[in-house]
């Protein structure tokens, strides 16, 4: 009589399982870069993922990134008011909103609408055997489901934060006006006179990052979801805390990586 | 229901399955399983919930990898198959879930036509709405075709999961409990199904039960699975004639709660 032996734990079971955990969450992201070059390519599936993950996110971007640029200015004046240097807000609202609040603003929207709609979805298809039911049918479930969720993610959130900084820069503009009375064009002139090629490819770059962490961690959950319609919620939150997590983490590299080459 | 015409083949083996085990943990689900399955025979395996049963056909068609044994499936070793030859040998085999597992954001026609398009690309658009009206005729629910699954009864429901894998005409159907959860009426629907797909598609089958009933109608041969072993194997009639206290107290079981 044969029985595979239960593995005795190298460390605790908390660390084995840390790193048993990583190497899972690294082979995951590895054979999404085998699959994504594979055909046959979902083009359909992407496609309505990027309408799920871009159209559907629209208005909460378009909410949030007007209040953040508006009162990002609101708060900002009485400091600049105080060293007579009021009319340095549109350049540094736009510094700031450019170089760290859209990306990271619409991130954090996209990981917790999009991220946990993904951990929910994948992990409630996980555990009622929907993924195993297209694995039987000879269709790869990880081609279809991750892969065109990865790349819907990844490609739309550089959209969303160019939309987020948009409608951040006219709340902006909108308080300027108010206040100073300043025209639109003397306000995108001041503003985007300090900006440069630099800033926003590093901000395009970092959306992109973002992006591809939102939907692999969504995905990766999601499809190691168990324990039935707990796990479908512990799927789901997990997705968002790890994402935004990833995401900080991200964000202070990719700082610390384009601050080396400004100087 | 008899079953009328068997046509089972004794000389072509199309499943075979040797000294399989199988564990969770310390959990020791199989334990040395034996079982051979001929052309067009309906193999019933019988068992209490969690001795295994579900467990043997998932790594029958290769959703669970076994600890050891052999699973041998129209003359090819599962568990040495690669990705691509484990999805051609898949086309031959349809699995029909225990809770149908019909995809929620997909009606009953996209449920039906994601497999087929996927695996016969050159098919033209006429040609599949063909193939899963077809499909649908033969469980009797073409009129479910643009409904949504949440709107289908638990019948409907495994009607239409076992005509998602038909579409693919198979050779070999795996059934995981196809009466669970239905009422006495709707399980004797579906075991009639069973039967009918046998004779219609020319299929292997296992069929997954704890349900004595579905196991009789449908099943050819009977293997009564107790703690992770079959115990006995024969015909409904062979196995249930039998001294042995936990046949006898399975058999009582069940009858007493159909009463």
């Amino acid at each position: 009589m044969y029985f595979k032996k239960s593995r005795d734990y190298f460390i605790s079971k908390k660390v084995d399982g840390f790193f048993i955990d990583l190497n899972n969450a690294l082979q995951f992201v590895l054979r999404f870069f085998k699959e994504v070059f594979k055909p046959p390519y979902e083009f359909k599936e992407i496609i309505r993922q990027c309408y799920q993950v871009g159209y559907k996110s629209l208005f909460l971007i378009t909410l949030t990134g007007f209040i953040t640029g508006l009162v990002f200015t609101k708060q900002s004046r009485p400091s600049l008011s105080e060293f007579g240097a009021a009319s340095w807000l549109p350049s540094l609202v736009a510094i700031a909103i450019i170089r760290a609040l859209a990306p990271l603003v619409t991130a954090l929207i996209a990981a917790g609408k999009v991220g946990s709609n993904i951990g929910a979805e994948l992990g409630s298809m996980k555990v009622t055997e929907q993924i195993d039911a297209m694995e039987v049918s000879a269709v790869n479930p990880f081609k279809f489901l991750v892969v065109s969720r990865v790349l819907a993610t990844t490609l739309m959130v550089p959209m969303l934060m160019c939309y987020t900084g948009a409608v951040a820069m006219l709340g902006a503009f909108l308080n300027v006006h108010q206040n100073e009375m300043t025209s639109f064009v003397s306000f995108f002139q001041a503003a985007f006179d300090k900006i440069s090629f630099l800033d926003i490819f590093a901000s395009l770059i970092k959306s992109v990052v973002y992006g591809f962490t939102i939907g692999i961690v969504g995905c990766y959950k999601g499809f190691h979801a168990s324990n039935g319609t707990e796990g479908v919620g512990k799927s789901a939150n997990s997705s968002v805390v790890l994402s935004m997590f990833l995401i900080f983490v991200e964000e202070i590299l990719i700082v610390q990586i384009t601050n080396s080459f400004r100087t | 229901m008899e079953i009328e015409n068997k046509n089972i083949d004794y000389n072509k083996l199309i499943i075979s399955v040797r000294d399989l085990y199988k564990s969770f943990g310390e959990n020791h689900v199989l334990q040395g399983i034996n079982l051979d399955v001929f052309e067009k025979e309906n193999v019933a395996v019988l068992g209490r919930s969690g001795t295994g049963k579900s467990v043997l056909i998932k790594i029958i068609c290769g959703l669970l990898r076994p600890d050891s044994g052999t699973v041998n499936v129209l003359g090819k070793e599962v568990d040495k198959l690669n990705d691509k030859e484990l999805r051609e040998l898949r086309l031959q085999v349809g699995f029909s879930f225990q809770n149908s597992a019909l995809y929620d954001s997909m009606s009953v026609r996209e449920n039906l036509a994601f497999p087929l398009v996927r695996n016969a690309r050159h098919l033209t658009k006429k040609e599949v709405t063909s193939q899963i009206e077809s499909v649908l005729s033969d469980v009797g629910l073409s009129q479910t075709i643009n409904q949504m699954p949440s709107e289908l009864s638990g019948g409907q429901r495994k009607r239409i999961g076992i005509a998602r894998t038909l579409i693919l005409r198979p050779k070999i159907m795996l059934y995981d409990e196809p009466t669970s959860g239905l009422d006495p009426i709707t399980s004797i629907e579906i075991n009639n199904l069973i039967n009918l797909v046998r004779q219609k598609f020319n299929t292997t089958s296992i069929i997954i039960t704890h349900d004595l009933t579905c196991a009789k109608s449908t099943g050819d041969r009977v293997a009564m699975l107790f703690d992770g072993k079959f115990i006995k194997e024969g015909t409904f009639d062979e196995v249930f004639n039998t001294d042995d206290e936990r046949i006898k107290n399975f058999y009582n079981y069940n009858f007493i709660n159909q009463l």
